[in-house]
């Protein structure tokens, strides 16, 4: 049994005089102990809400959940508010993209690490400060006792992340969830807070769910992916399989936009076309299909479920999987200079993380999030 | 060839069906925004039936609004007054005369003094506004010298309570609705400067300006081109609630004695200033006006709160 | 902090100075001058040229605005034509009831604001935000003076809950310590007397109160609001904490923030509000002082009155800002 087994979860906004939006459907993944899971996608693809229903943290309003989420024999979608209190910040917890605007401005670092300190482990007074330098030491904040007494806008981002993980593990969750965590971060700082994530999961043995659009980070982090496309999973496999043998379409294009060094000088990127927004119900067929190269008429007749044409527990939800016999765009990429690529990215994070920068996606992000 | 266009066609077919649209400009969504919101239309109407009770006012009052056609009947020393009756929707003010045709005749009245002094306010503070603006973001140096002292100016002007800026420059210029209405014009000055300077200053530090900048656009034409248009959504939506607050300042101006004492032109503001001395007497007198002015007030103020959230960007979906 | 306190005070001095050029201006602008001004408009032209000649009204203007302002340096703002009494004796005398007003209406509208617009945020919506909303609009919109006469004529005339006007009741023997006739009676034990002061404090408060009330309860609400969709709050419940502490420390602290600010530039049209609230309460206080000073065109008490103001606006002003230094550890480095 999982840890957490995730069992076609749906997310769908409703509000008045307009029309649902159906964010996630049909999303189903396990994270084992000690494993890590990544969930991946470009914004708007539903990821971010995912972590958020697991955390019960979506407002009662104007949201409707559907399917389950087992974790520790309860579930989360349908547990009462003050269970999930509980579970919060002691056996899940959480740690969100920008951590300047995640910390509280007026409340200095100390307080906010010893309130989680006092609310699940009991610790009061010096013992609580005490522990909250221990912890700020361990995820490598020098002079933890200095930096208690100070407010977020005096330390750097990678210290104020560095805080909100220290925050994080402060009761040794069982389950951790990162919802983009480098992405607001120098290149330099994001391969450090990836390496202390990863120390801590090896560590600890906590699980780790990371949600990201980074394939760099998936590449030198996670056991197994899921690929997100407008809120449901449209391939899922081990990370070797994925980086081998991208198989959906928009899996194999993401991973086909990313610059190489090696590439032949003058060979042009090979962006996926569009955006997000160009879409169409899954209801009626592939969402994806108004941004595939070879979508087909089949791909827009009635809703496409997943399957596994490659080999057993790697899903792909398309009507024409890129498959090594019908490669036509990807044959120069699903070869195995990927996979040795991804593999030097899995040994070093800072490789992948910079090649991972580089990416139209990480790009369109930068310019999105306001600075 | 035919199955291409017929995927074709599919799939523009459903991706119409699709939920996402595309943006569209701010104006636009601002105006689809505001006649959805209830606040706004009912702020619309009331505004509306203001302004037609203002432009139609004289024609349609039954009675002369200066004739003391009941003389015999009013004495306001013995507290005889006249309320609601027959001909007398309103009943008589404290001169006979005909309540009513006097609350018609004075919306003109009323909607001339907040509309001129607004105007005013916004002329003078705009001006200003665009001036300390534009030095502060594109002036350099000396810009900002320029800028910090009109706006230490501007500060002064706002640590006044506006009723008494407003008392003491009707002070200098005597009783009369032309100093009521400067008088409530001058108050909404610095108001208007600081609105528009801190939206230029934000716009300013913008990254399209500062590419227009890199692409060599004439520094006047940034501020005219681009900076104040970007700027402008605050004091549309400060000009209607304006409108709501300079009817308001203009009644307690009145109150104070510095209103309108000309008596052929009635004005709500000074009708309710009149009527307080026969409160306990004849508190309807009093109410008529009031209520006039406070619905009228309303109404801009609900319009403006509507214009605010339809064009504040952080709410938009 | 200290060097805070000092540099705002040194800001003062030019405004301060620039205020006393345009009353300096104003007073020579008014009709017949500053004589007349001085000796109210039915003086003699007689009169006028020897108390312009004792003025030196003859010599430049330069000499003339030293003189103005070394006046107002020692505080000598002039001779009140309707009393004949010193017009710093007079605001000395009335002060204590302004100021007992004045808290009395913030005080109310603070802890009946901050709630309200509080409750109303959280429950976006909701039948309190509809009324929080709607009754903040009225509030703005009515006329403070036609509420107070409203708020008389109610509860003073009709129902006879409160009294009328003045201070205190007329027989009722009070000690005088402070001159805020509240405090006093507690001070002194006299609790009948607070009673009493305090039943007449409460109508004209109220009226006072409906604007900054009207104001504070849609900042509260507006910042709260915010607050609840910032990512530090969503930190606070990932982690797990009790609704008290999240609601106390991660939201209410920091949607405060603004309302603290605004509470200071209230100052202004508050005591805009005690000329108007005072004349028909017949509160005993600075204004209606000025109300019968305007009625008088006693340009003295006018004149002193902006200054005053100002200055006690500007002093509010910059214990705000001090306050705000203290609950805001972003503006204290700076």
């Amino acid at each position: 049994m999982a840890l957490l087994s995730v069992d076609e979860l749906s997310i769908t906004f409703t509000g008045r005089g307009r029309r649902d939006i159906k964010a996630v459907s049909g999303v189903s993944f396990d994270v084992d102990q000690g494993q890590v899971v990544g969930l991946v996608g470009e914004s708007g693809c539903g990821k971010s809400v995912t972590s958020l229903a697991l955390m019960g943290l979506l407002p009662d309003r104007g949201v409707r959940l559907g399917g389950r989420a087992e974790f520790d024999g309860g579930d989360l979608l349908t547990m009462s508010q003050s269970r999930l209190r509980d579970l919060r910040g002691s056996q899940i917890a959480m740690i969100f993209q920008d951590p300047l605007s995640s910390l509280n401005p007026v409340v200095p670092i100390g307080v906010q690490v010893t309130e989680i300190l006092s609310r699940h482990r009991g610790l009061k007074g010096a013992a609580a400060r005490k522990e909250a330098a221990h912890l700020l030491d361990r995820v490598g904040i020098p002079d933890p006792t200095r930096r208690l007494k100070e407010y977020p806008h005096q330390l750097s981002g990678g210290m104020r992340q560095r805080a909100l993980i220290a925050m994080a593990v402060a009761c040794a969750p069982r389950l951790l969830i990162a919802d983009e965590p480098t992405t607001a971060l120098d290149v330099t700082i994001q391969a450090q807070i990836l390496e202390l994530l990863k120390e801590l999961v090896d560590e600890e043995g906590t699980a780790l769910l990371m949600i990201t659009h980074d394939l760099g980070v998936v590449a030198g982090l996670c056991d197994e992916v899921n690929v997100l496309y407008a809120g449901k999973v449209v391939e899922s496999a081990g990370r070797r399989a994925l980086f081998e043998a991208p198989t959906h379409p928009y899996a194999h294009g993401l991973l086909g936009s990313i610059p190489r060094l090696d590439a032949p000088r003058g060979e042009p990127l090979k962006p996926i076309r569009g955006s997000i927004n160009d879409r169409i119900d899954w209801a009626d067929g592939c969402a994806f299909a108004p941004r595939c190269d070879s979508y087909t008429l089949e791909c827009l007749s009635g809703a496409v479920e997943l399957t596994e044409p490659r080999e057993p527990a790697h899903h792909v939800r398309c009507v024409n999987p890129v498959l090594p016999a019908a490669d036509v765009v990807g044959a120069d990429v699903a070869d195995a200079d990927v996979a040795d690529a991804a593999d030097a990215a899995g040994a070093d994070v800072a490789d992948a993380a910079d090649v991972a920068s580089e990416s139209p996606v990480a790009a369109a992000k930068k310019t999105e999030a306001p600075s | 060839m035919s199955t291409k266009t017929d995927k074709i066609d599919r799939l523009a077919e459903l991706t119409a069906q699709s939920e996402t649209s595309t943006g569209s400009s701010l104006w636009v969504e601002a105006m689809r925004r505001l006649r959805a919101s209830k606040m706004a239309v009912i702020g619309g109407c009331i505004i509306g039936m203001f302004v037609i009770l203002a432009v139609l006012g004289p024609w349609v009052a039954p009675y002369d609004p200066t004739a003391q056609l009941w003389r015999g009947e009013v004495r306001t020393n013995q507290g005889i007054f006249i309320g609601m009756r027959g001909e007398n929707w309103f009943g008589l003010d404290h001169l006979a005369r005909d309540q009513f045709s006097r609350i018609l005749v004075g919306a003109r009245q009323t909607l001339l003094v907040g509309i001129v002094s607004t105007l005013l306010g916004l002329a003078i503070g705009a001006l200003i506004g665009t001036v300390s603006g534009a030095a502060a973001t594109l002036g350099g140096k000396v810009g900002g010298r320029i800028d910090s002292v009109i706006m230490r100016f501007i500060d002064m002007m706002l640590a006044l309570p506006s009723l008494l800026l407003a008392v003491s420059i009707a002070a200098m210029l005597g009783q009369s609705i032309t100093t009521v209405m400067i008088a409530v014009g001058v108050v909404q000055i610095p108001i208007f400067a600081r609105l528009l300077r801190g939206s230029m200053l934000a716009q300013g530090g913008s990254d399209y300006v500062l590419a227009t900048r890199a692409l060599g656009v004439r520094r006047r034409r940034i501020v005219l081109a681009h900076i104040v248009p970007n700027s402008l959504s605050p004091v549309i939506v400060q000009t209607t609630l304006s409108l709501a607050t300079a009817i308001i300042e203009a009644a307690a101006l009145s109150y104070l004695g510095l209103g309108n004492p000309d008596a052929a032109v009635p004005e709500w503001g000074v009708m309710l200033a009149q009527s307080q001395k026969y409160f306990d007497q004849a508190p309807m007198l009093a109410v008529y006006p009031a209520l006039g002015i406070i619905i009228t007030a309303l109404g801009f103020t609900l319009l403006g709160e509507a214009m605010r959230e339809a064009l504040d960007p952080k709410l938009r979906s | 902090m200290l060097r805070l306190v000092v540099r705002r005070l040194l800001q003062l001095i030019p405004t301060l100075l620039g205020l006393s050029v345009l009353l300096f201006v104003w007073l020579n602008r008014l009709p017949g001058g500053p004589a007349a001004a001085m000796l109210g408009e039915r003086a003699s032209e007689a009169d006028v040229r020897q108390i312009e000649a004792a003025l030196g009204l003859d010599q430049p203007w330069y000499v003339q605005y030293g003189r103005f302002l070394k006046r107002l340096v020692q505080l000598d703002l002039g001779t009140s034509s309707q009393t004949g009494q010193p017009v710093w004796d007079e605001f000395a005398l009335r002060f204590p009831a302004t100021v007992e007003l004045g808290l009395a209406a913030i005080l109310l509208a603070v802890l009946v604001g901050v709630p309200l617009g509080y409750f109303a945020a959280r429950r976006r919506g909701g039948w309190l935000d509809v009324a929080a909303v709607s009754g903040s609009l009225l509030g703005i919109c009515i006329p403070v003076f036609f509420l107070a006469f409203l708020l008389r004529a109610v509860f003073a005339v009709e129902l006879g809950w409160f009294p009328s006007f003045g201070r205190l009741s007329t027989g009722m023997d009070a000690t005088e310590v402070t001159g805020f006739y509240v405090l006093d009676g507690v001070l002194t034990g006299e609790f009948d007397a607070a009673w009493d002061a305090l039943s007449h404090l409460m109508l004209p408060a109220v009226a006072l109160s409906s604007i900054p009330l009207a104001v504070i309860v849609r900042m509260t609400r507006a910042s709260v609001l915010e607050v609840l969709g910032e990512d530090y709050v969503r930190t606070a419940e990932s982690k797990g904490l009790h609704q008290r502490v999240v609601r106390g420390r991660h939201v209410l602290r920091n949607a405060l923030l603004p309302v603290v600010t605004a509470v200071g530039l209230l100052t202004g049209s508050l005591l805009s509000g005690a000329v108007l609230t005072e004349s028909v309460f017949a509160f005993g206080g600075i204004g209606s002082f000025l109300k019968t000073g305007i009625d008088g065109r006693d340009y003295p008490v006018l004149v002193g009155f902006i200054l005053f103001i100002a200055l006690v606006f500007v002093v509010i002003n910059l214990l705000v800002d001090l306050a705000y230094s203290l609950i805001d550890p972003r503006v204290r480095v700076r």
